[in-house]
């Protein structure tokens, strides 16, 4: 309960803690790393990266992630009526389904609760409470993608020191879903749909695109030259909102402290590196440390770690296995 | 003391406290600059920059606007393509659904009002249940000295040339097949496509303009029946149409 107090606080952007108790296990671990010489360890290192060199996760995440999206836009285009609608709202072979952050907004704006809504809101939530809850984010939405391919430029000018990053407050995204929340309360208008990315790119996608895409071509230009991946990290409330029905999910990743070398490899690949903030030297309070629910389970750490030293899991089925 | 004998100043050390205060510095003009590109959505809402026709059943435009989740699945049944979504230029209208009706009207040719059983969140109202009980708005007879009926002329050929797109269903050609109207000849002693393909009864007549049995000469009237669907714009062949939607308007508004 405490871990998922904490997960939750560093989601909502406080900074993750060092734990201050060990498992006795945790402890014999982290005392025999310390055993480990320099000149070793760096030989451990060069070896372990001699051999990985994987993409499978983010290549089945990128095939997945565009398959859903083309299921959408190809079920309208040929009328197959499989998916109707876009990611926002959509009905799956007449089953509702509703995105969370979005139902949230059309009730907070209408302050009228429909029946069909509740339907489509709770099918997706059970459905992203199975799957881990910001599966969305790195599984499904489209802006994800194009903000990866973003990164992946900023980086690489940064690497070229054409641009630099300034990061912002994380604690910045928890402020604007409470700010976006009370907007859509007072106003009446589902505010923050009107700029959000991961609408108008599906719609863009499946009913053609308009002006609203000059809007998300811009944030992604920002993201490149300023702040890298600013929306999704800084910004977008969807991802607190699956954040939220994450936090408990069964499916998760897991880090275990045998074979860590702790080079930081996950960390740099990550998009809210924070969560792995237990990967680091003696920040692991047990010798395996599920990850908190700010986890996309994008898997890029997985197939970044040399040692092999993070999984997805499901909770439970291990002790089944 | 002047300014050559102050001691040379140090190069300003960056604290971890001032790259904290920064960070937070940036952030709050981030999500200053966020909120305030959202908010930009209220000018063409509320100075109403770009009225839209809503698809049939939907309710009151604030509720409308709020109520609408921009799934665009009421834009996947219709089938005669009439719904279009808005964009970014109407403000919290973007994904917002609207009948372009001049290019595309709504001819109920779906029966059933599939939009409104298709609408997930009751945006467009599921008290509606049949086209007559629909009110998008009312037809108008905008410009009387080109409308072809009050000046007694007939039509022959297609009611809107290539390359219009729109297209209607011909109950009496295939009632599922939409024709494009510029494949669709007519060839008509007085001009009265507008009543002609009225898909509702009794929402339009034409009427004489005189007590003069010679006089050819016709007007369309419209009726308290009128749903406001665009047919008559859409089929009207003189350009611009002589006939229009008055969006949002009932029977009895000034």
């Amino acid at each position: 309960m405490m871990k998922l107090f904490s997960s939750l606080k560093v989601m909502l952007g406080a900074a993750p803690q060092r734990p201050t108790e060990y498992t006795p296990e945790a402890q014999a671990m982290m005392e025999a790393k310390r055993l480990v010489k320099g000149p070793e360890k760096a030989r451990q290192i060069k070896a372990a990266h001699a051999e990985k060199h994987s993409h499978k996760w983010r290549n089945i995440r990128w095939a997945t992630l565009i398959a859903v999206n083309l299921i959408f836009v190809l079920s309208y285009r040929f009328d197959v009526q499989l998916v109707e609608g876009a990611l926002t709202a959509s009905r799956v072979i007449g089953f509702h389904f509703a995105d969370l952050n979005s139902a949230i907004q059309v009730m907070l704006a209408y302050k009228v609760i429909l029946i069909n809504l509740v339907i489509g809101t709770g099918t997706v939530l059970f459905m992203w409470w199975l799957l881990g809850g910001r599966t969305f984010c790195s599984w499904t939405c489209p802006y994800h993608l194009l903000a990866e391919i973003a990164e992946k430029i900023h980086l690489a000018l940064a690497k070229r020191k054409m641009v630099v990053d300034y990061p912002l407050h994380r604690g910045s995204r928890t402020v604007l879903y409470v700010v976006f929340a009370a907007l859509a309360f007072i106003s009446g208008y589902t505010v923050f749909e009107s700029i959000s990315p991961t609408g108008i790119v599906s719609r863009a996608l499946i009913y053609g695109p308009g002006l609203a895409m000059v809007w998300v071509l811009g944030l992604l230009a920002y993201e490149i030259i300023f702040i890298r991946r600013m929306w999704c990290r800084y910004i977008c409330p969807i991802g607190l909102t699956y954040g939220f029905v994450g936090a408990v999910s069964p499916l998760r990743v897991s880090y275990s402290m045998e074979n860590c070398l702790h080079e930081g490899d996950c960390r740099k690949v990550c998009l809210v590196p924070h969560v792995l903030d237990c990967t680091k030297k003696t920040y692991a309070d047990d010798i395996k440390v599920a990850i908190g629910s700010d986890c996309t389970r994008c898997g890029l750490c997985i197939d970044a770690c040399p040692t092999g030293s993070l999984k997805y899991e499901v909770k439970g089925l291990n002790r089944l296995l | 003391m002047t300014e050559h004998d102050a001691p040379p100043k140090a190069a300003p050390v960056l604290h971890a406290n001032t790259k904290t205060r920064r960070m937070v510095m940036r952030s709050i003009a981030m999500g200053g600059a966020v909120v305030g590109a959202s908010l930009f959505g209220f000018f063409p809402v509320l100075r109403k920059w770009t009225p839209r026709l809503r698809p049939p059943g939907a309710i009151d435009e604030t509720d409308f606007l709020a109520a609408c989740i921009k799934c665009g699945q009421c834009v996947q049944v219709c089938p005669v393509k009439a719904i279009e979504l808005g964009d970014l230029d109407e403000g919290f209208g973007v994904g917002v659904p609207y009948v372009p009706a001049r290019a595309q009207a709504c001819d109920f040719s779906c029966d059933a009002v599939q939009c409104v059983l298709a609408c997930p969140t009751g945006a467009l109202s599921h008290k509606i249940s049949k086209k007559e009980e629909v009110r998008m708005g009312l037809a108008r007879l905008d410009r009387p000295n080109a409308c072809l009926a009050r000046k007694g002329e007939g039509f022959k050929g297609v009611a809107r040339p290539a390359p219009f797109k729109g297209v209607h269903r011909y109950p009496e050609i295939d009632r599922w097949k939409p024709v494009k109207l510029a494949e669709y000849k007519y060839d008509l002693a007085l001009c009265d496509l507008c009543v002609r393909e009225c898909p509702v009864p009794n929402a339009i007549t034409l009427e004489p303009l005189s007590g003069d049995p010679a006089d050819k000469r016709r007007t369309p009237v419209v009726h308290q029946a009128c749903v406001g669907c665009g047919m008559c714009e859409m089929i009207c062949p003189t350009e611009p149409a002589s006939i229009v939607i008055d969006i949002r308007r009932k029977w009895g508004d000034a």
